[in-house]
């Protein structure tokens, strides 16, 4: 039985009081919405809990439309209810099947994608409990001082395994984020791309106490194509092992950009810019190209479970199927 | 397990009374801040049948239903269930009589050691709610299989539970037009 330590617990009304709680620095607060991420590592003693700001109360968080060119997403929108969207599945209907992906029907439920964003890096060493870790000491991301997980690392290379991130970013979206500043709420905007740091202990750039309050997804015009493909041991439940997304833009049957995004590398996922492959007709030889691509400029770590030089392999396969899948239907891409 | 002890003021500050309906039957319970909803189903409540598997969210035997949605009841803070319509397993039946998928769980052998089954029959019984909403429901293993994803059982192999659910389905749909898909879907 896993207990949860001792904390204590907000419920504001508003964005206001919710930020407010979040941008005090003695309270330890974190931000609650689904809870799926943060309860279980709170659990295993990698995240310390002073006060839990429950976000479930705080007005406009939730929801999703269209607004012009772009959706608008609540980040307490739930995957659940991304997966079954009609208008996610008729605009941008990657990012549905890859919310569909993610874990297990009840944590769909409960996870919101504010929460899949922000998700908390995941290695073979810090998500055991606080006593199997106490064998090997701290690491990087748990006062110590060596990695255990990539024998010498200088730096945390613990993996994001959101599965929203990488396809997220292969649509080009942009999140919101609010804060408190001066007794009042601050927003500012950034490319969801720049939200990522490399440093697995400090992953997400957002600043003490902001919060991530909506993504805007650019509605794709009828000649770019998005997919998003997510191998994992088990078709429910599991963390990807790899979950890769492809942008393609095309004119004339020829590719003139796109990109493909890489996730659970590392903390940051990985944008390839396709640029350098533009004017290739499309078709199984461009599919292989890119999956080639893939294997030569990606090289998983040791990091999170499997075998990396089998990941890598992995990697291009999963590339190439994901570039045929798009190619042989046109709007939509789907796993195997 | 009520609280008996007096509190000191700083533990004072970290009981919250959560008011919450579970199985049709309004409850004010106090709990401490930094339980979950499952503890509090079976240490406040009494009601044990929703089980602590995991208790990290990745096998399922805690499964309730939270305003009519399967929901991990070892991740769900208790005081995060206030104002919230929570079924558990106790609830299932009616009036002494078992629900139609725990006679059918019996009966076709779905059930093992049994430790799953409780969050195996609420992820169903959703299932099941699911497909008599349907304008036209169709019973598809895949939809069930898919409906049970976030249920492990180490037991039974799965095919017995799929079995079962199957049959529940069939007697939901009484319209038995239901349509299958091929082998393995309705017959």
């Amino acid at each position: 039985m896993l207990r949860l330590p001792a904390f204590d617990v907000a419920a504001p009304r508003d964005l206001p009081g919710a930020l407010h709680l979040l941008a005090d620095p003695n309270q330890g607060a974190r931000p609650l919405a689904g809870g799926t991420d943060l309860v279980p590592n709170a659990k295993l003693g990698q995240t310390r809990l002073g006060t839990a700001v429950l976000l479930r109360n705080v007005g406009g968080l939730c929801g999703l439309e269209r607004r012009g060119d772009h959706v608008w997403i609540g980040a307490g929108t739930t995957l659940a209810e991304l997966a079954t969207d009609p208008t996610i599945l008729e605009t941008c209907a990657a990012l549905g099947r890859a919310a569909a992906r993610v874990a297990s029907p009840q944590i769909r439920n409960m996870a919101t994608l504010g929460g899949n964003l922000c998700l908390d890096t995941r290695c073979r060493y810090i998500n055991q409990s606080e006593f199997w870790r106490s064998a090997l000491g701290g690491c990087l991301k748990s006062h110590g001082s060596e990695c255990h997980v990539v024998p010498g690392g200088q730096g945390c290379v613990a993996a994001l395994s959101s599965d929203t991130a990488p396809v997220l970013i292969a649509y080009g979206a942009v999140v919101e984020v609010a804060g408190w500043r001066d007794g009042q709420v601050a927003r500012r905007e950034l490319p969801l791309a720049d939200l990522y740091d490399s440093d697995g202990t400090r992953h997400v750039r957002l600043a003490p106490g902001e919060l991530l309050t909506s993504v805007r997804v650019p509605v794709p015009g009828p000649h770019v194509r998005v997919g998003h493909r997510k191998w994992a041991v088990r078709k429910s439940i599991d963390f990807p092992l790899i979950s890769v997304a492809l942008r393609l833009e095309l004119a004339g049957g020829a590719l003139v950009g796109g990109r493909l995004v890489v996730g659970v590398l590392g903390p940051r996922p990985r944008v390839l810019d396709l640029k350098g492959l533009a004017g290739r007709p499309m078709g199984a030889a461009f599919a292989a190209e890119l999956g080639r691509m893939a294997f030569d400029r990606c090289r998983p770590l040791p990091n999170i479970p499997y075998d990396a030089d089998y990941r890598r392999e992995r990697l291009a396969v999963e590339v190439r199927r994901l570039a045929l899948g798009l190619l042989d239907d046109p709007p939509h891409c789907s796993d195997a | 397990m009520p609280i008996a002890e007096p509190l000191d003021p700083a533990q004072a500050r970290r009981i919250a009374v959560v008011r919450l309906h579970v199985n049709g039957q309004a409850h004010a319970v106090a709990a401490p801040t930094h339980w979950t909803l499952l503890e509090l189903l079976r240490y406040q409540l009494g009601l044990v049948g929703s089980k602590q598997g995991c208790d990290k969210g990745d096998c399922g035997a805690c499964t309730v239903l939270v305003d009519g949605l399967p929901t991990l009841a070892c991740l769900t803070l208790a005081v995060a269930a206030e104002g919230r319509h929570v079924e558990t397993v106790e609830g299932l039946g009616v009036g002494g009589e078992p629900h139609p998928l725990q006679r059918l769980f019996a009966e076709r052998g779905a059930a093992q050691c049994g430790f799953c089954t409780p969050g195996m029959l609420m992820s169903s019984a959703h299932y099941l709610d699911e497909l008599g909403r349907a304008d036209a429901p169709v019973i598809r293993r895949a939809d069930i299989a898919a409906a049970l994803g976030g249920n492990l059982c180490r037991c039974t192999g799965y095919t017995k539970i799929l079995e079962a659910v199957e049959a529940a389905a069939q007697e939901t749909c009484s319209r038995a037009q239901a349509i299958g898909d091929g082998p393995g879907g309705a017959a």
